[in-house]
């Protein structure tokens, strides 16, 4: 390449890393691609595991990502699987791993972080049997043979994951009930209102919602046999699914010199930050869940938990390293996500805050097919679609423009 | 080329159709249509665009 950068390497092989990888061959990039993976698979979709793979209604096939040259390994990427990556030496342009091969280094010249995020966990969770969290193939195919045993469950967390294990669960015609300790669902991603209408939604599928209660602790003894709640009362279950969010993996980062704050902090490019200064890394860029960067669209620096961003946001960065930080472009995108829970489809463009006025745009929230939108100053700056995904793409590009807020939009 | 969907994993998500309007669409009774079953060669990058970006991958080129 122009810019010489002979070896590539992209730390998390994931759908950001498995993206990024192939974006770098197909914008004719010639060299060495290593692909370092924690997990044994090679990159897979994960959007199913809390939906259709859950259910049983696809099989293992549909977790297969592709189009993907990188993730088939072969002369497209060296894929190494089951190896963490455990350290960054910036200078020497090394990655320190650990894993089924041994310890070791990776050097590089050019650096694609990926690491995406890992779990939040409960205390007193740990060695509990019965107890589940969801993030990868083996958890949710592990959560899934429970499931056939027709267990009671219990959801810590009305987040998107624990929501759609609820809706999941339902479908299979088992007990559940969710635990949340604010006040709705997804309050914080959605707003109030709209977590008031989620919260109807389980209800109306026989799900048993405890709102605006934290956990105390386990009930059980080697095995679970409920949760305890902060108010003494005891939610029984056979099964406990805990989704309480998620944080970026960036210990591996410590120490290293780049500049970390709930996430790696990148600029509106998604080149790397030092810590020391703020100096931008022209050699390493940052992608998916882990990536903290400048979204200029909304001015904010911004992280973002969801499939389409690591997508795209892969993709851009694969671009900007090989054009070289004067040549890059801005990653800047309406950002977009959706959720599948029960009989209702969620779509999200944008990206609202705490004091966004909510106003809806287009339908009836009482039929639960609506569009609601999110306003700053008069502007549209994120957009609700329930049930409605004939009109996403519309509110899409009004974000997209910051369109004024028309009350009668079409 | 010739763009197939496989309407049994598509969830009309729209994203698509956020790329490429003028060859998918999805309508008001929640389905996906495709415009343009054989889009001209100069449509490539965004049918390839769209089949990167569809979260159930239900589409895919055929050549010939």
């Amino acid at each position: 390449m122009s810019r010489g950068l002979g070896r590539i390497v992209v730390v998390g092989a994931s759908l950001a890393g498995a993206r990024a990888a192939d974006t770098l061959r197909r914008e004719g990039f010639e060299g060495g691609i290593t692909l370092i993976g924690a997990e044994p698979h090679p990159p897979y979709q994960r959007p199913p595991l809390s939906k259709q793979y859950l259910e049983g209604t696809w099989g293992r096939e549909r977790l297969e990502l592709k189009p993907s040259p990188a993730a088939s390994g072969g002369a497209e990427a060296e894929l190494m699987l089951g190896t963490t990556a455990v350290g960054l030496d910036v200078r020497e342009r090394r990655v320190r791993v650990s894993g089924s091969g041994g310890d070791g280094e990776v050097s590089f010249d050019g650096l694609v972080i990926a690491t995406g995020c890992h779990l939040r966990t409960l205390p007193g969770a740990a060695g509990l049997e019965g107890v589940f969290t969801l993030r990868t193939v083996d958890d949710c195919e592990r959560l899934r043979a429970i499931l056939e045993l027709g267990p009671r469950v219990a959801v810590i967390g009305a987040g998107f994951i624990g929501s759609e294990v609820a809706a999941t669960c339902r479908k299979r015609g088992l007990d559940v009930t969710v635990i949340e300790a604010l006040p709705v669902p997804l309050a914080g991603a959605l707003g109030q209102e709209m977590g008031g209408v989620l919260a109807a939604v389980h209800r109306d599928h026989g799900t048993d919602l405890r709102l605006g209660v934290g956990v105390e602790g386990f009930v059980g003894d080697g095995r679970v046999g409920g949760v305890r709640l902060a108010d003494g009362s005891v939610v029984e279950a056979d099964l406990v699914v805990v989704g309480v969010g998620v944080a970026p993996t960036t210990g591996w980062l410590e120490g290293s010199g780049l500049a970390l704050d709930n996430g790696v902090l990148c600029d509106a490019a998604c080149f790397v930050k030092a810590e020391a200064g703020g100096a931008r890394l022209d050699f390493v860029v940052a992608a998916g869940d882990v990536a903290r960067w400048h979204n200029r669209l909304f001015e904010e620096d911004m992280r973002v938990e969801h499939w389409t961003n690591a997508v795209e946001q892969g993709e851009a960065a694969a671009r900007n390293l090989l054009r070289g930080s004067q040549e890059a472009e801005d990653f800047s995108p309406p950002t977009y996500f959706w959720s599948d829970q029960y009989d209702v489809k969620i779509q999200y463009v944008g990206r609202a805050r705490p004091g966004d006025r909510m106003e809806l745009a287009e339908g009836s929230i009482e039929e639960r097919r609506f569009v609601a939108a999110y306003l700053r100053h008069d502007r549209v700056v994120a957009a609700l679609a329930m049930n409605r995904p004939a009109r996403i793409v519309a509110w899409q590009q009004r974000v997209a423009a910051r369109a004024p807020w028309e009350p009668a939009a079409p | 080329m010739r763009i197939v969907v496989d309407f049994d994993v598509c969830q009309s998500n729209a994203v698509c159709m956020g790329i490429a309007p003028d060859i998918f669409e999805v309508r008001d009774d929640g389905f996906l249509y495709i415009l343009q079953e054989n889009p001209p060669e100069s449509a490539r990058a965004k049918v390839e665009e769209a089949v990167r970006s569809c979260p159930t991958q239900a589409i895919s080129i055929e050549e010939g």
